[in-house]
This record gives C-alpha cells, structure tokens and sequence, in this order.
C-alpha cells in the first residue's frame, strides 16, 4: 500500500477508534460550500497524480488530490474533456473534491453530471477500510452503484482515493449567440430548443440577456447558428463569458449577498421572489440572489419541481449554515434511508459530520 | 450458481395462508398458487434456472403493490419482483417460499410532457412503447436493449440497461429522472425529482442497478430525447479480429463518438447470414457496424470520417448505407444475432463481460482457445465502442455434463474479463447467474460493504434475496476468498 494511503488508512482507524471528527480537505476551494463542520484536518492534496488515461478507452484515472487543472490539460493534450464541465473555485480544486461535491457546470444538462461520468472509485471507509466500486470501463453493473453515490456526498460517507471518469472528445466547433429576451420567453425558448436536434452546449440568461453555446461539428454548429439566429459573440469573450459563469467570477455572482441555487423542473415558469436572477441548464438551474426568507425560497423550489440550496450565506444567512440547514431538507423517509447509510460507511461518524446534513 | 442446484419445495400450509392473506385485497384472479397458474413465472430469460414460486401476485396499481408489500413484511414472506421477465441473468427467479411480485400489470404511460422532455410511466410498460408514445413529439426515450419490444422500464431500471446506442447516450442511469419506490416494508420512497439533481445522497444512482435488492419500483419518470433526424451506417470488413479492434480505437482517438459501434465475428455472421440476407462479407474474420446519427449536415460529415479511418485502419471493405432499407438491413444481423444462436444451436448460454477495449484481441484470442478446449463454438458480439462483449457458447442441454462445462467456460470468460480489467456483466445484472463470480471481482470487505447497504434498506434481507451479492461463506466455501476467523467487518450479517 502507498505510504500516503497507509497514514491515511491509520488515522482513520484511530479517529473511528477514538470517534475523532475529522474535516476532510482537498485543494480547500470549496470550504464555503455545504454546512460547517468542525474537526482535525485530513487532507488529501498530497494523494496526487493521473493513474491511467488512454484517449482511446475514454477514460481517465487519477488521484483525488490531482489539480483539476492538471487533469483538464492532460485532457486538451488528447483533444478530450471533463464532459459536465467543473467549476473552477479556486487554483488549487482538486478531483477529489469536484466528485465529493457533486457540482456540474454549464454543459451539464447536455452532456451529463459528475456522477454521469464516474465510472469507478476507490475510497477508505470510516472505519479505514480501502474498498474499490465499479472500474475502468463505462459499462459494468456488477454490484450496487457506491461510485456513484459518492459524488455529492460532501464526504460524509469515505475518504475518495482514487477517481475513474468518462472523458469525451473536445467539439470541434464552438460558436455563442446573443439574444435579448425576457424571462418568460428565455425559459420558453431554452427548453424548445432542448426538444430539438441542437448541437446546444450551454445555456445562459441574466437581465434580458440570452446565451447560448453551440458546439459540435462545423456543419451542425453553423446550420444551428443560422437556425437560431442573434448575434455571434466573439471566440474569447464567448470563452470569458462561459468560465465566469462555470467559475461564478462574473459580475452576478461578485456583488455579495446570499446566493442560492434552485435546481427545478426546466419548465418551471418565472420564479417570483424579490432579487437577482440567472438561468442556466435549458431553465433547470436558477440562481437567486435574494433576502427572501428561507421557508418562502424553499417553498418556491418546491412549487418549481426541485429543490434549494443556500450556496453562498451572507450575514443574514449565517444563522441557516448553523443550524445545518444549507442543503433542502429530506422527507422522513428518505432521512431513515440516509442515516442507515451514513452509519454503513461511517459508524463512528467522524467523517466531515454534518456537512451535508445534522447527523450525518 | 449451478444450474443444477436443488428446486426447493414448496409449503402448502404456508401458501394457503399467504395466498389468503393476498387474496383479502386482491381478485382471485392476481393472486395464483396452482402448478399450471405459476408455471409460466419459474423462470426468466435465463432459462437455465427454474423454480416454482410459492404464490404469484399481480396487483394492479401503486396501492396493491404497497398492500402486497406490507402483507408479506407482516407474513415475514420473502419478495421476488418481476417486469416483463426477459432478464438474463436470473434476478427473476422466484423462490419457493417466497411471493413472486409481478409489476407487469402497472403498465400506464401516466404523462408526456413534450416541452420538459420527459415522460412519467409504470413499470410494466414496455421500453419501445415509451419510444412510441413519444414519436409524436418528435421524442424518444434513448437506451435500447435488444429485447425492447419486450423488456419493461422497471425491469430496465432493476438492472441499469444499456443497448446498442450507450456509447453516445448513456445507460438507463443517465436517462431517468425520479422513481417511486415502496421499501420492503410497504414505505414509499421519492428519489430523484422533476429537477436535474436532488437534495442529498445520490439514491437514483444507487437504486438503478441495484437488481430489485433495495426497493421495488412503481414509477418512473424517464428523459425524453430529440429523434435525430438521419442515421447512417458503415460497414467495414476485415481480415484479422485485431485489426479489427484496432479499428474501433481509432475512431475513437479520432475524436469520434458513434451512435453505434457493433462487432461481430466470422461465425456470427456466417450464423445470421442465411437468416437476414444482410449481405454480409462472408470470408471476413470479423465485421464492424459504425453507425452516424445527427443533423444530415453532421452525418455526411462524420460518415466520410469514419470510412477513412476504417481504410487507414486496414478495411478490407468498406461500405456505406445509402438508404434507410440497407441502414436496417445491415443492422438486422446484429440484432438477429441471439435467434440465430437459437437457429443453429439447441441452447445457448449468452456472457456478458466488459473489458478495456485494448485487451480485445487478447481476450478474443483466449476465448477461442477455451473454445477448443471445451469443444464448445462460441459466436462472439461485441458492443465495440463500449467494451462490453457478448460471447454466446452454443451448446446442447440434452447431452450429458454439456450445460456444466459451458458455466465452467463462461465463468473462464467472466475471470478473464475481470484480469484485464473490466468486469464480469456490463448490464444483464448479476442476478443468480453471476453471483460466483462476484467472489471473483470483489473483495471481502467490498461484498461486506455491498450487504451492509442493502441492510439499510432491508434489514430482514426479505427483498430479492441471494441475488446479486453472494455470502462471504460462499464465497469462502468456494476458495475463492480467505475471511480470517473474528476479523469480518460485518459480524452480525447473515453469512447464509
């Protein structure tokens, strides 16, 4: 076993031992992210390095604590890509954060999530134990699919060693159009534009400002840029615009204040709270920028088929994060489901408690 | 698993008191027990393994299965549920003490919503009538398993389905949105939701696939997607298998991602042939379909892509489907491929691994080695583009000690998977059939890891039990795993 591993697999066993709360931490681009939890460091940055990548088998593996950056450029050598399009929160994000926190970028309802792309992991249990699910190859049904389940459990359920992840060719065109359009209309148009066979990659709306990538073949791309219609954007402010939004360093998300993130059912009319709004995802992504109350923003999310989650707190919203109500509540049921798994893979829970949700 | 192992009997005390219990709530008629009434439900797909179940219930709606649910927790009845009943791995064997649920009444399209793509439906409903319903919008519903004019969404779901078309659209797991689900115990479950993520751990994941061992499923809501508008496929012959499957990495290292991406080898297609008139390339060692699909501007683009790099990969023939009649005829020996199994041979025992596609030739070249040295044909299918290898052992059930030596050789086939890399079922599920290999692909403390999950769900293991996770004692009896005395991690599982 790797020496890094092994000091791992010991504190561990240790911390399950003595029900020591450990914070686990990769590059720490996402502290702000998820509810607080307090414990002794246990950082993965020093578990680095690409495993295996083989452009032709579409698949790459690496450590958790492998720079995205590192990934992504590994990638581009090869013409290839992370498909769901990672936000970026900082120089050092690492892979294994990307999966514990289960964030997609604009690509994401064309081209699939995180946990779309997660072929395999290996990650040490909370008692230490180094368990392997799924593998290298894209299709394999062998077991339950624990892979999967990692991504977006902030942590709380193992330490991720090692990731496997489906990478897709690089587009070979990419073209952004510009269309001024209300709210009504962009949720409107986004969603017949996804009914039909569009080379549509991104989707983007702010202030009756409309954006929408197109990237495929050449052909596609042109014959849906005349299709579509308004204005091109030039290539490198196409680019600017897309990694703002992917990376949250745009005008909308730098002027401070509570943002929350409303994953809804894409045809979920206009969301009526006071504050600022951006659309992504074809409408099924909305951010909010607002001090409405939780319970009215909650409820709002309901209404709209999804649910809300408090993403950036502001003073007002500081108490929320304490009392770990960042990520929407679980029905009764589902809650039982989630505590009985939390305890399978961390009895003692020592692993990022409460992160994700009180006891948990 | 053999095929061989012993049928268990079955209570008839215990089977008039479930049955009446059932029959409290249910017509007479969705509540059977007679040999001739259960008969048809001893088996699934895979015809290998048979059992009489105790009683069968088919209710009718959401509320009936939530009422058998309860029924059997409280009769403390073991549950088998059951779609369509293609599945090929047996995960719909019943058992002979226990309920046979059958879903294939739930069989409603509930809801189409042509402008957020999506479709809500019952379980029984069959996968291409989903396709169908939504044909009018100008929506289909994309994964696609062979047996689609058959196989049930629910079913699909139960064991994570894939298709010919996976490469480019995913699995079922990347096509479903929200699930029903009642717990073994009658609870209802919603997971996943009209959004494209939901609060918490990521259940939708861990319930597809999971082979009806966690939860039983009531409704689906599925991902509707845009009908492209042109298919197009080449067909490419070659004179080497290898060649062959170098072929299919190079496409993809040409940034390439088909709709489809099919290989077979000589003796298929000299098996389909006189079937389809597909007018396959008879003397070649193996055959790719490499299909387009895609706006007609994307298509001829892509088409004339995939046919230079079929030449430079050394196609001893290429050719090009130049109608929507020959794009179906070359694709109509693929599809045949299992009947003409059945055509040419009493029996066939169909394997499903998944390998990393450059351990293809090694792999191809081990199988027909095993194939001499059991003295059984093997007709290898292959989902190229995915890895994911379809090898069918012909055999006869009627000759003595037959059926033995081909589980011997396709478990040969599912390690061989396992050594370079891939897995031993790429999406028939584990069921009855793989569960040995199991002990193969995954460690101790993994299997313990896999119980201990379905424990949060089950915890009296009443739903689908012995599938699809062995027993560390199994594992244990058959030398393929060392569990030191004390150290398990999960004591108080049952081992049996």
């Amino acid at each position: 076993m790797e020496p890094i591993v092994q000091q791992l697999t010991e504190t561990l066993r240790q911390a399950n031992a003595n029900k020591t709360p450990l914070r686990i931490v990769g590059g720490g681009t996402k502290d702000f992210y998820g509810n607080p939890t307090a414990g002794e460091t246990l950082s993965t940055g020093a578990y680095r390095g690409i495993i295996d990548y083989e452009p032709s088998e579409l698949v790459l593996t690496a450590r958790a604590g492998t720079p995205l950056t590192e990934i992504e450029s590994a990638l581009r050598e090869k013409g290839q890509m992370l498909a769901f399009e990672p936000p970026h929160f900082g120089e050092g994000s690492t892979l294994g954060g990307i999966i514990a926190a289960g964030l997609s970028g604009p690509r994401r309802p064309y081209a699939g999530a995180v946990r779309d792309l997660v072929l395999g992991v290996r990650l040490l249990d909370g008692t230490g134990e180094d368990l392997k699910f799924g593998g290298q190859v894209m299709k394999n049904v062998a077991g339950f699919d624990v892979s999967r389940l990692m991504a977006g459990a902030m942590g709380t359920l193992g330490v991720i060693l090692e990731v496997s992840l489906k990478t897709l060719p690089l587009p070979p065109a990419e073209v952004t159009l510009h269309q001024q359009r209300n709210e009504a209309d962009a949720i409107r148009l986004m969603n017949e534009w996804a009914g039909q066979p569009l080379p549509i990659s991104a989707t983007c709306w702010t202030h009756g400002d409309l954006r929408i990538r197109l990237s495929g073949a050449a052909s596609a791309v042109e014959a849906a840029r005349r299709k579509l219609g308004g204005t091109v954007v030039d290539a490198p402010l196409a680019g600017a615009f897309w990694r703002g939004v992917r990376d949250h360093t745009d005008a909308y998300f730098t002027r401070g204040g509570a943002l929350w993130r409303l994953a809804v059912k894409s045809t979920a009319p206009v969301i009526v709270l006071p504050g600022v709004q951006r659309i992504e995802w074809s409408g099924a992504l909305r951010w909010l920028q607002t001090d409405a109350s939780v319970a009215t923003i909650r409820e709002a999310a309901h209404r709209a088929g999804g649910h809300a989650t408090l993403f950036r707190a502001d003073a007002n919203t500081n108490p929320v994060i304490n009392n770990g109500g960042v990520f929407h509540p679980l029905s009764p049921a589902l809650a039982v489901i989630h505590r009985k798994l939390k305890r399978t893979f961390d009895p003692a829970g020592i692993l990022n408690p409460g992160r994700i949700y009180p006891g948990m | 698993m053999s095929a061989l192992e012993k049928i268990a009997a079955i209570d008839a005390a215990r089977q008039r008191e479930v049955a009446a219990a059932l029959r409290a709530f249910l017509p007479a008629s969705a509540v059977l027990f007679n040999t001739e009434d259960v008969k048809p439900y001893e088996c699934d797909g895979l015809s290998a393994f048979r059992q009489m179940p105790m009683v069968v219930a088919l209710p009718a709606n959401e509320a009936e299965v939530q009422r058998v649910l309860q029924t059997c927790h409280r009769l403390q009845v073991p549950v088998v549920p059951r779609g369509a009943g293609t599945g090929l791995s047996g995960g719909a064997l019943p058992l002979g003490n226990g309920v046979l649920l059958s879903l294939a009444k739930l069989m409603r399209i509930l809801e189409i919503d042509p402008l957020s793509r999506t479709a809500r439906v019952q379980p029984g409903v069959r996968n291409l009538a989903i396709s169908e319903a939504a044909a009018a919008h100008n929506l289909y519903y994309a994964p696609d398993p062979s047996s689609q004019i058959a196989c049930s969404i629910g079913g699909n779901v139960a064991e994570n389905s894939g298709g010919m078309h996976c490469l480019k659209y995913g699995l079922t797991v990347h096509n479903i949105l929200k699930l029903r689900a009642f717990t073994v115990e009658g609870e209802l479950l919603e997971i996943g939701g009209n959004s494209l993520d939901a609060a918490g751990y990521d259940l939708l994941a861990l319930l597809t696939g999971s082979e009806g061992l966690l939860a039983v499923i009531t409704e689906i809501t599925v991902k509707l997607l845009p009908k492209p508008q042109r298919a197009q496929c080449v067909l490419a012959a070659f004179d080497d298998v290898v060649k062959a499957g170098q072929a299919v990495a190079n496409i993809i290292a040409a940034g390439i991602i088909p709709a489809g991406l099919e290989m077979m080898d000589k003796i298929t297609t000299g098996a389909v042939e006189p079937f389809v008139n597909a007018g396959y390339p008879l003397d070649a060692e193996a055959i790719l379909l490499c299909e387009s699909d895609g706006t007609p501007e994307e298509v001829a683009d892509e088409i004339e892509r995939m046919k230079a790099v079929m030449l430079a990969s050394g196609a001893t023939e290429v050719r090009v489907s130049q109608s929507e009649t020959e794009r179906v005829r070359f694709w109509a020996g693929r599809k045949n491929a299992f009947p003409a199994a059945g055509r040419v041979s009493p029996d066939y025992y169909c394997m499903d691994g998944t390998i990393p596609k450059r351990a293809l030739p090694q792999v191809l070249t081990a199988i027909a080695e095993l194939s001499k040295q059991y003295g059984l044909r093997c007709m290898n299918v292959f989902h190229a583009g995915d890895g994911n290898l379809h090898p069918l052992i012909l055999y006869d059930a009627n000759q003595p000690g037959e059926l033995a030596r081909t589980e011997e050789f396709g478990a040969k086939i599912l390690k061989l998977s396992i050594d370079v890399g891939g897995t031993i079922t790429g999406e028939h599920g584990v069921g009855v059939e793989k569960i040995d290999s199991m002990c193969d692909q995954f460690r101790a403390p993994e299997l313990a890891m896999f119980h201990a999950v379905k424990q949060a769900f089950d915890a009296g293991g009443r739903l689908n039990p012995g599938k699809a996770v062995p027993t560390l004692h199994r594992c244990a009896e058959m030398g393929r795993m060392h569990v030191h005395g004390g150290q398990e991690k999960f004591p108080d599982l049952p081992r049996f």
